[in-house]
């Protein structure tokens, strides 16, 4: 069998992804630097003039950072769950979107964490959560969660990168030399013998199975720092699951955009085809349906048995954040569905613009789960002192909410220079693959 | 007194002041309850010099000089300020048929614990229960709940419950995750969202028994002034209040005052229909009031305490419609 050739050929087929830089990628990169500067310099003034450079005050005091912290993790635990689920099952179309998922996975739950650093007062006393742990308050428990996931996260990561490193390694004669001393440390010694394959599948096999107990764990200890207070849109039985099936729309939906976005960029049209697009909108759709019934169970039984706090949260949100709510919770639900329910609608463009919306009407769900809570405490704010207004985040806010997103963006077209987006061992594995059942036709014949 | 010898010993000195400042105070404040000849196993120095104070059974005493607290000097630290006092439990109750606005409960807590205008451990709200009943105000303290969510949430031991039921924050400990602010149901804590001059301060030394100096990135809000207590002094709103809406004392002598006035906790509570502020949510808050009946003055009368005082109360319906009554 001709594998060396064949992998000799991908590694043709692939690198001018990893080394060449057009005109447009360079743009864009200077783009995202620019965005992560003014990030920078936001946090500096933050760190200088403390937290009064926020829009957080003492009734608001969890604002966007809190917001964004769920946002990219509740991603990062979908992707780990998706991938997961990818690997164990062994699922056909697999090979050409498992990549994207874990480097999601892994670079979501970098960034997020980041939020919510910029959310304590304190940086300087961070270590006191070691110093002085507390082990039943939730925080300690999300700490404990993130850090396990963080590190599972980055081994099944990095065991399903192990493959590739071996193959460019094997492959990458014209390359500069720290890429090949880079390939050659990071392949650990793999030269795809019949046994390292064997305990490779089966490693990768046995953490697939562990970041889904992983994501739906520490995930769920992320809900219950809201659910476990007594505050009044917070109290709820069915955050956790709510969260869950939350983060898998937000997470399938970046999923729909990444591959859009590679695919276009790459011209990789022959890897990532239509029929990734239509599954992953197939399961977009039933994911989104689930994410609206437990949005309306939610709201409904708080509307329904209307308890004077309840009534009250209600009050605002359909009040102060009448259009908001309409986004957030049907515009960003009812469009998707909408789209993905019809076969003629499942075109590529379509199902990628009903991702967009559900991303954009899933932040704003979590702002509206956050914000609108803490502007309505059982004790009404009576106080119309400036000190008491509420909340509106101010620019150093969003310029460090942009900056965490550009920050993913450019970590990930990074890292997307180190490996091939398409991973070359799952195409090999998959020829190897029919190949050998050729083979046992033909034997059998 | 059981937990009292399991102390350790180099605390008796502190302890003995601790006990005699109370009892010191007490004669101060006419009557202010305390148990203070419980025990006999501690035997400071004397100094030959006496001093006369007074019982809670109304008896004059001497006792040796060198035994009445000499407290300012003495300075709780943050370790030890997480002991409370021993053998007590304290309580307060807020007597809302007295209250006027007169707003002396929060501006002496503001000069006492340094704070800004802005900045209010004890805040007056203006409530009213339904459409049908008459509005009230309602001084909200911290209330020191003996299942304090604030104390489960925290992730570093910055706030804590005290035998004495005192919750208090350490904000040498707090780290500003702000977790707290957000599970405490009746809004009592505050952040220090930037630098303030104040907080450089450093003529008298941290204590979370005083919250002064604040600090930077860090949580603050109603003490029940324990440095006070300490010496046998009421907190600071409890002196103030010109009204005597404020009592203050000791659960487990089962006596409170409001500096004027002292009576029994249960039968106050028992007779007056005392109850606590959203009791079912299971906080068990150490704050009770009384209900605001047979009112000793309107409502209106808490307008013109200070000349903004409407403006800042602009959005509640009552001040609404008294406002629109005014104008017509």
């Amino acid at each position: 069998m001709d594998l060396d050739i064949r992998k000799r050929e991908l590694v043709k087929e692939f690198s001018p992804m990893l080394t060449k830089s057009t005109l447009t990628s360079k743009i864009w990169i200077g783009i995202l630097i620019a965005v992560i500067a003014t990030g920078l310099l936001a946090f500096v003034l933050q760190v200088v003039k403390g937290h009064e450079v926020t829009g957080m005050r003492d009734n608001v005091v969890w604002g966007i950072y809190i917001i964004n912290f769920i946002f990219f993790v509740c991603l990062s635990y979908s992707g780990a769950f998706i991938s997961g689920i990818l690997h164990f099952f062994k699922t056909p179309w697999k090979n050409a979107v498992s990549r994207i998922v874990e480097i999601i996975t892994v670079l979501s739950l970098i960034v997020g964490p980041i939020f919510i650093l910029l959310c304590i007062g304190r940086l300087d006393r961070l270590h006191y959560l070691f110093l002085y742990p507390r082990i039943q308050s939730p925080i300690t428990w999300d700490i404990i969660a993130i850090m396990t996931d963080l590190v599972g996260c980055f081994i099944y990561l990095y065991l399903t990168f192990i493959p590739d490193f071996a193959i460019l390694r094997d492959n990458s004669e014209d390359a500069p030399n720290w890429r090949k001393k880079l390939y050659r440390f990071l392949a650990i010694g793999y030269y795809d013998t019949e046994t390292q394959r064997k305990t490779l599948h089966k490693l990768t096999r046995t953490m697939s199975a562990m970041v889904i107990a992983l994501a739906i764990v520490a995930y769920s200890v992320l809900a219950w720092i809201f659910s476990l207070t007594l505050q009044p849109g917070w109290n709820s039985s069915i955050f956790a699951p709510y969260f869950i099936v939350a983060g898998l729309y937000s997470g399938i939906a970046v999923i729909i955009i990444a591959m859009y976005l590679i695919r276009k960029f790459y011209h990789l049209e022959h890897y990532i085809r239509k029929i990734h697009f239509t599954s992953a909108g197939i399961i977009l759709l039933i994911v989104s349906m689930l994410y609206g019934y437990f949005t309306f169970s939610e709201y409904f039984s708080r509307w329904f048995s209307h308890k004077i706090s309840d009534a009250h949260l209600l009050e605002t949100l359909f009040g102060k954040y009448f259009w908001q709510f309409i986004l957030a919770n049907y515009v960003g639900v009812l469009l998707p569905v909408f789209i993905l329910f019809f076969k003629k609608l499942r075109t590529i463009p379509l199902i990628t613009f009903a991702s967009v919306v559900a991303i954009l009407g899933l932040w704003l769900n979590r702002y509206l789960i956050v914000v609108p809570t803490l502007e309505t405490p059982y004790l009404p704010i009576q106080d119309t002192r400036e000190e008491f207004v509420h909340y509106t985040a101010t620019w150093i806010e969003w310029s460090l909410s942009f900056a965490g997103v550009a920050a993913f963006i450019l970590f990930f077209i990074l890292l997307m220079r180190l490996v091939p987006i398409i991973p070359m061992s799952g195409i090999i594995d998959y020829e190897r693959d029919q190949d050998s059942k050729k083979h046992k036709v033909s034997t059998q014949n | 007194m059981k937990e009292d010898k399991d102390l350790p010993q180099e605390n008796s000195s502190r302890r003995n002041f601790l006990r005699l400042g109370l009892l010191a105070g007490g004669a101060a404040v006419t009557g202010f309850g305390i148990n203070a000849l419980a025990q006999e196993d501690e035997k400071p120095a004397l100094s030959g010099e006496k001093v006369r104070v007074l019982t809670p059974d109304g008896k004059m005493v001497e006792v040796d000089a060198s035994s009445i607290n000499n407290y300012p000097e003495a300075l709780i630290t943050p370790e030890e300020s997480r002991k409370g006092i021993p053998g007590k439990k304290f309580v307060m109750v807020i007597d809302l048929a007295k209250c006027k606005n007169a707003r002396k409960c929060v501006e002496s807590c503001q000069k006492a614990h340094k704070l800004d205008t802005n900045e209010e451990f004890m805040k007056v709200q203006l409530i009213q229960d339904n459409p049908e009943a008459s509005a009230y105000w309602l001084p909200k303290p911290c209330f020191h709940c003996d299942e304090p969510p604030c104390v489960t949430v925290c992730p570093t031991g910055a706030t804590f419950k005290r035998d004495d039921g005192i919750v208090l924050i350490d904000n040498d400990r707090c780290i500003g995750c702000k977790f707290c602010i957000t599970s405490c149901p009746y809004s009592a804590r505050q952040f220090n969202w930037g630098h303030k001059d104040k907080f450089d301060d450093k003529s008298q030394p941290y204590s979370p028994e005083t919250s002064v100096p604040a600090a930077e990135g860090t949580v603050m809000k109603c003490d029940f002034c324990p440095d006070m207590l300490r010496e046998g002094k009421l907190p600071h709103c409890a002196t103030a209040c010109p009204m005597g809406v404020i009592y203050f004392g000791d659960r487990n002598e089962d006596i409170v005052t409001n500096g004027s006035e002292t009576v029994r906790f249960s039968e106050l509570i028992a007779d007056r229909g005392g109850y606590r502020h959203l009791e079912h949510l299971g906080t068990k808050p150490n704050v009770y009031y009384l209900p605001a009946v047979n009112r000793q003055f309107p409502l209106e009368r808490g307008f013109d305490i200070e000349p903004e005082i409407l403006e800042r109360y602009k959005d509640v319906p009552v001040v609404e419609e008294y406002l629109k009554n005014q104008n017509s």
